[in-house]
This record gives C-alpha cells, structure tokens and sequence, in this order.
C-alpha cells in the first residue's frame, strides 16, 4: 500500500468527528470545511513524522486544534482571559435531577435530557466562550483525556480541569434557560412571586 | 471511604475517567450504598450521553469527501 492509500485508509474515517467538532469550533459551516481540509492537508504533508502505533486520531484533532486557534489567533491571547459567571455546583442537577413528578408532565428524569434538541446542546456549547468551549468540545465531545487535552492546547492540566469545571457549569445553565424558554420546565410557584 | 460530599466533589474527575484505580473503587463503593448520590451519578452520566451524541449529529456536507481526497494527490498518477 502506497503512503498515500495508507493515509487516507486509516484518516478519513475521522473526517465525520473532526468536522463536527470543527463546526462547534468555528460556528461557521464554510470555515469549519476550510478548517477540516486543512487539517487534513496539513496531515497529509507530515503524515511522514506520524509514529505509527501512536494515536491517528488524537494526533489530527491536535492538528486541527492548533490551525484553528493559530488561524483565528484565538486563546494565545495571553493575559486576556475570558471570565464566566460563577455557576452553582450541580447547576442542572439540583432543577432537573431531582424535580417533581407533577412540574414535568410524568417524565423520568434521564428522559428529561432526552427532552433537549440536538440544536439547544450544539448551542449550549457553540455560546461558550472559545477558552473553555474548545476544551468542553474535546473532553465531552471527542472523549480526549485532560493530558491529550493539555497537549493539544499547551496549558496545565490543572487549567483544563478549572477551565472544563466552569465550562460545563456554564453549559448546564444555557440548557436550563432554554429549558424554561420552552416551557419544559415550569418554575415553582411561590405565593408572593407574582410580582407587578 | 469517600463521604457524600467528597463523592459529589470527585463525580466529574470520576465521569472523566481521570481518577485513580484505587478512588475509582471507593467511589463506586460510596455510589453502590447511597442512592442520593447514585442518582447524581446516574444525572450527569446521562447529561455526558447527551451532549456527546447530539452534538455529533452533522453530516458531511455533500461532496466533502471528495474535496478532501483530492488534498492528498498529486503525486498519485502513477500508483
């Protein structure tokens, strides 16, 4: 088999994940294709230094990760971090997990998070600021480890632990506003909460 | 053993699979005796399934493939 059969045996069958990945990055549907193209140019290219027996496809999600943030000069930004408001721990948790029976129309509540469209979670994460949407993106998406997670973004593992912690607060609470928007959940009645 | 409020506090490293063996163990021992915690578990477990299988339904636009294949030519003439 030629370099070039190898190559395209064992890396197209990524294509799919990097492209979705490459969308919730880029928000975009042209640039998240420019995006995976590239990736693939470029992995093409040096496909040659590629250690066999390593991880083709964490070795392409580095790939892509690094031509995203150097292309959009994202989270090199140094000193420039964004902040996100501090959420409660086991934000959806303590809303949905344990919610009554009679406010959610006798659904059980794993259904409940069955409930939320593909669009409303594509969202919840695409709204992330870039700093902790691109490492929610791979840990809870593409299922990479906090060390691969390190790697692919040179930032302590300390750094992608808080930054994932926060991230994922964060998330929980989009879905629980669009939840509500919805009317998936009604808020709890309390007796002088009627306001104006 | 890891109490409620250890176990709740670890419950993200655990469902990250980033905990060592030996933790993993305590805490799944902690989640076996106490359903209050077991049902957090079962929550975010759920929450993980969630978000990883409908944030992945995006199809290749059509033709991409394509598009990709040609990226690894030229030199493809003669094999």
């Amino acid at each position: 088999m030629s370099e070039q059969e190898q190559f395209t045996a064992d890396a197209m069958q990524y294509a799919p994940q990097l492209f979705s990945t490459a969308l919730r990055m880029t928000r975009n549907r042209s640039d998240a294709e420019d995006l995976v193209q590239e990736t693939y140019i470029k992995g093409w290219r040096s496909f040659h230094t590629f250690q066999e027996g390593t991880n083709l496809r964490a070795w392409l999600f580095r790939i892509m990760t690094n031509t995203y943030i150097n292309k959009y000069n994202a989270q090199k930004r140094k000193g420039t971090e964004v902040e996100l408001d501090d959420v409660e721990e086991l934000f959806l948790y303590k809303r949905l997990g344990s919610i009554d029976q009679s406010q959610l129309s006798s659904s059980a509540e794993d259904q409940m998070l069955e409930l939320f469209t593909d669009d409303e979670v594509k969202n919840a994460l695409e709204e992330l600021p870039e700093d902790f949407r691109i490492p929610v993106l791979l840990s809870d998406v593409d299922g990479f480890s906090y060390k691969e997670i390190s790697e692919m973004l040179e930032i302590p593992i300390g750094t992608v632990m808080s930054r994932l912690h926060r991230g994922r607060k964060a998330m929980q609470k989009m879905l629980y506003e669009y939840a509500r928007e919805r009317g998936l959940i009604v808020e709890p009645l309390t007796i002088e909460g009627t306001g104006e | 053993m890891p109490n409620c409020q250890e176990t709740l506090k670890e419950l993200e490293l655990f469902l990250d699979s980033e905990l060592p063996s030996a933790r993993i163990e305590e805490i799944m021992t902690h989640l076996t005796g106490c359903t209050d915690c077991q049902g957090a578990y079962e929550f975010h477990a759920e929450l993980r399934t969630i978000v990883r299988t409908k944030a992945k339904r995006d199809h290749l636009p059509d033709g991409f493939t394509d598009r990709l294949l040609a990226c690894f030519g030229p030199q493809s003439e003669s094999e």
